[in-house]
């Protein structure tokens, strides 16, 4: 008898608490776009924040009102843009993936240091202190503010200096917004010849500061047959819509601060 | 009078005394997961709040005025899970419905709070200590404020070991497990209060 009225009696509480659940949530019900559902299918789900959403369903629920068009994830690539256009409707345009490259080859033994740093491990707060550890103004600090930013583990330290894996980067681009000197910039994945230096010395500091910077001597301009370089601001700047990839410059490049990946 | 000075005494031992974390160890799960930022910590300390005041509630009436006059105490346990679950279950659609903002804020929480072992501690305790009505809800909603007093110190505290030297050994959870531990050794001294 007392089994069968305990059994009764949780049995019971239980169905008025999923009858009251029932109601509520139908009563209670919040519309909710089901393409939102979909879209966030579609992206990279790994709420790493590039859109500069708080997470994949929040810039789902973007995409869907409108806000923000097709090529919103850039972690996603062209299968999101693709899928996202699908769902939507619109026109996925031609997305070429992108990738961050470190614009700096200051390896310990390469660049000069200024002094030695043994305080807290982060680039921002060396970069504070008495214009940073390493001589160059414009070189990785290589303290790895971006490796801690990185969401799919693409960024790493060698000697001294950021490196990242173009095969695991998604060009979310949260290193380059990390980056207290800005020595890292997303590039278009085939724009594979690059020089690797901002140094805006005057070539004798620059020289001395590092043995891979940029003097803006300007043979890789008179090289050139594409008529793609340029030295402003005392380095080199390739134009990627002439530049061929043809990796000329790199060649004669007296520093080997061009090169081709 | 002496009602309300006991009322007020019983709050403050809810609080320090007998706080739910370092005197009774429970809810031990959410103080060390969710305490690595000061905002979050209070998100969660709040939704247990309000959850632990609900649940002293209809806990108390689900034993008083169904399991007593059935005889059927020695059930309180699992129907206890019952009505948390279904009351957190609840109050989320409720407030993603009249409140998208707290829904918003308290959001990721509010599913966690099911399997937070304060909760259903509330719930017991208030059974076994024989509280009336007013007493339960008093112990779940000012232990619960107790929750929240011992979560935002441990997050205030853990966002300061962020920039600490820490031996590697220690980083993490077994600094975490250490502070809590002199946490609770502190708060204890609060028992000279009564």
């Amino acid at each position: 008898m007392q089994i069968i009225l305990a059994t009764l009696v949780l049995g019971g509480i239980g169905l008025i608490f999923g009858v009251l659940l029932t109601v509520a949530s139908k009563k209670f019900h919040v519309e909710v776009d089901p393409r939102i559902e979909e879209v966030s299918s579609y992206l990279a789900g790994a709420n790493c924040g590039a859109c500069g959403y708080p997470g994949c369903d929040a810039c789902a629920q973007a995409v869907v009102e409108g806000k923000v068009g097709a090529d919103c994830c850039p972690p996603g690539g062209a299968r999101a843009a693709e899928g996202i256009a699908k769902v939507m409707g619109l026109d996925a345009g031609s997305l070429v993936p992108m990738v961050a490259r470190v614009l700096c080859q200051g390896n310990i033994g390469v660049a000069q240091d200024r002094y030695i740093y043994d305080g807290y491990r982060s680039c921002l707060a060396a970069a504070g202190i008495a214009g940073g550890p390493k001589a160059c103004h414009f070189a990785c600090i290589g303290l790895g503010d971006c490796v801690d930013q990185c969401a799919f583990g693409a960024v790493s330290i060698k000697g001294g200096v950021a490196w990242i894996d173009a095969a695991k980067c998604t060009g979310c681009g949260k290193c380059v917004d990390a980056c207290p000197r800005s020595v890292i910039s997303l590039f278009p994945m085939d724009a594979k010849v690059l020089v690797r230096c901002r140094n805006m010395e005057p070539a004798k500091l620059a020289n001395a500061e590092c043995m891979r910077s940029c003097i803006g001597c300007g043979r890789c301009v008179r090289t050139c047959k594409y008529d793609a370089i340029q030295v402003v601001d005392g380095f080199a700047h390739i134009d990627l819509d002439k530049c061929t990839r043809c990796g000329d410059c790199a060649e004669v490049c007296p520093h080997k601060c061009i090169v081709v990946t | 009078m002496n009602e309300i000075l006991r009322i007020l005494l019983f709050m403050v031992s809810c609080v320090l005394s007998h706080n739910f974390i370092f005197s009774r160890f429970l809810g031990c799960c959410p103080f060390l997961g969710v305490s690595n930022k000061v905002g979050t910590a209070a998100g969660m300390g709040l939704a247990v709040t309000f959850v632990m005041g609900l649940a002293s509630l209809f806990t108390y009436v689900v034993y008083h005025f169904i399991l007593v006059p059935l005889q059927l105490t020695y059930l309180d346990t699992i129907s206890f899970i019952l009505v948390i679950a279904a009351l957190v279950q609840f109050v989320e659609t409720f407030l993603k419905k009249s409140s998208p903002s707290l829904y918003n804020a308290l959001g990721i929480y509010l599913p966690l709070i099911t399997t937070n072992c304060a909760v259903l501690g509330v719930a017991v305790l208030n059974v076994s200590e024989g509280y009336n009505l007013l007493y339960s809800v008093l112990n779940g909603v000012f232990g619960a404020l107790g929750f929240l007093l011992a979560i935002v110190l441990m997050a205030g505290v853990r966002e300061r070991l962020e920039l600490a030297d820490i031996p590697k050994c220690l980083r993490g959870f077994p600094i975490g497990l250490i502070i809590a531990g002199l946490m609770s050794v502190a708060f204890m001294g609060f028992l000279g209060l009564a």
